[in-house]
């Protein structure tokens, strides 16, 4: 798509929005990591109440918003529209979990690439005059994850060094297009391409998408005219530790180095090898939650002030990788200023 | 980014993060081994209390997969199967849990398309190639052999 300056590529928000509010949920073994204690709402048994882990992701979708609502001061007629997300099949975490919220909703599918596809189409939305508000909420729920796209969870087995663990939770970031003091904002977000480089193992989906993050970062660099020094972090979403690596040295043969800033959320969310968590975490829950939790409250309290964020995808399913297909890869890109 | 999908994978799989082959094989043989060494126990229990020489070993194998079962149902063989690796796997308790388990995991779907549908979704590839490979070596046996 062509951004107001004819080009393609990076989209300058007509005016910034706002991070008006916004809260995560989380599972227990993410309040076990690193970041334990700063979720607003945690059940360390994952069942949030719920009989299915499928109605627990649910669940944890609809405590994320209304917790994100109740932060902000808000009620749920005044938000114009939730652009949401999950990695069930039919999104129907997304669906059932926001159904009772009088809303026009949109569900998105993008993998784990989805807390940054909401943010951008909801950034989009309220920078465009088209609401005043608009919110953007993510989920993923670790059994309901591995039931889908694994084995059965109690299934012994052992997991590949490569693999990555699904993270339980999600993240509900409430966009304000009315100016407010204080607050992290997007300025402009980069849509990402689908960059599919030839890999086909499930258990190694760091680098399936590490390519498709090189390819939007250095989209960014190149158009925006910066260098990765000059933000203060930059955060891919779930690229885990194998991913980590593949994205710095793809970066550095193309001249940026952005290993003295950069951060993965999936590396960030367990304590890896504490936890015994392989590569790290993943999921849409896993950057959401992370951007939650751990970002923007830093943001807030001026500890950063000028940071890239990108959540990736591997926009694959079960079926697709048996049939011989590649895993395709995507990342998403908004730029957050405090 | 210049790099052929070719190359990339090949990149990929050198730097990939290898599992520790030795430690895993150590790990298998011993809790394999002491899986085996109980079974055996457990059969001349059987026979000590007056089992046959031939239902002793299948006793053996109904209580095998009653505790695995029983570890799986309550969640504890996962964890035990993430150390023992194939030591869990190859024994007839590698089969009981990977019948056991998507049993479990499909009992929200209902009796009929959960658990009877989904049941074998682990172990049916074993079952219907296990049975194929008899039926061949039946043949085989029945043309060649006898």
């Amino acid at each position: 798509m062509n951004n107001a300056n004819g080009q393609r590529g990076i989209i300058t928000l007509p005016a910034p929005v706002y991070f008006a509010g916004y809260a995560t949920v989380a599972g227990g073994h993410e309040q076990k990591g690193p970041f334990g204690g700063r979720f607003d709402v945690v059940d360390e048994k994952d069942e949030f109440g719920k009989k299915t882990w499928e109605d627990a992701e649910a669940e944890i979708q609809r405590l994320a918003f209304s917790t994100a609502l109740r932060k902000a001061g808000l009620g749920e007629h005044d938000i114009d529209a939730v652009f949401a997300g999950d990695l069930q099949n039919q999104c129907v975490a997304s669906n059932y979990g926001l159904a009772s919220f009088d809303i026009p909703y949109f569900g998105l599918y993008g993998a784990c690439s989805t807390c940054t596809e909401s943010l951008i189409l909801a950034s989009i939305f309220c920078s465009g005059g088209f609401s005043r508000r608009a919110a953007a909420v993510s989920s993923s729920h670790n059994s309901a994850a591995e039931r889908q796209f694994r084995s059965p969870i109690e299934y012994g087995g052992q997991r590949a060094p490569t693999a990555q663990w699904t993270v339980t939770g999600a993240g509900a970031f409430i966009l304000d297009s009315n100016p407010m003091n204080g607050v992290p904002y997007i300025t402009d977000v980069l849509p990402g391409r689908t960059v599919d480089k030839g890999i086909d193992d499930i258990a190694n989906m760091g680098a399936a998408m590490a390519p498709a993050a090189a390819d939007t970062l250095i989209r960014y660099f190149k158009e925006s005219g910066r260098y990765p020094g000059s933000f203060d972090m930059i955060v891919t979403g779930d690229l885990g530790f194998e991913g980590t690596g593949i994205l710095r040295k793809i970066m550095e043969a193309n001249g940026y180095s952005i290993g003295a800033v950069h951060q993965d959320c999936g590396l960030l969310i367990y304590d890896r090898v504490g936890q015994d968590k392989h590569a790290g975490g993943s999921g849409c829950g896993c950057s959401a939650v992370v951007l939650g939790s751990y970002i923007l409250p830093r943001m807030q309290s001026g500890e950063l002030r000028d940071v890239l964020f990108m959540a990736t995808g591997a926009l694959m399913s079960p079926s697709s990788v048996q049939q011989g297909n590649t895993i395709p890869g995507i990342g998403h890109l908004v730029h957050i200023v405090a | 980014m210049n790099i052929g999908n070719k190359e990339y994978k090949k990149y990929v799989e050198a730097h990939a993060q290898k599992s520790p082959c030795i430690k895993n094989c150590v790990q298998a043989f011993l809790s394999g081994g002491a899986i085996c060494c109980f079974a055996q126990g457990l059969t001349q229990l059987y026979k000590s209390l007056g089992a046959t020489e031939s239902l002793a070993p299948s006793i053996t194998s109904v209580t095998l997969i009653f505790i695995t079962a029983l570890l799986t149902g309550i969640g504890v063989f996962d964890n035990i199967a993430k150390w023992a690796g194939a030591g869990t796997l190859v024994p007839i308790t590698g089969f009981a849990n990977s019948v056991v388990s998507p049993a479990l995991d499909n009992k929200a779907e209902g009796w009929v398309m959960g658990v009877g549908a989904k049941i074998f979704t682990v172990a049916g590839p074993v079952i219907l190639y296990g049975m194929l490979a008899g039926a061949v070596y039946g043949v085989i046996y029945a043309v060649f052999i006898r």
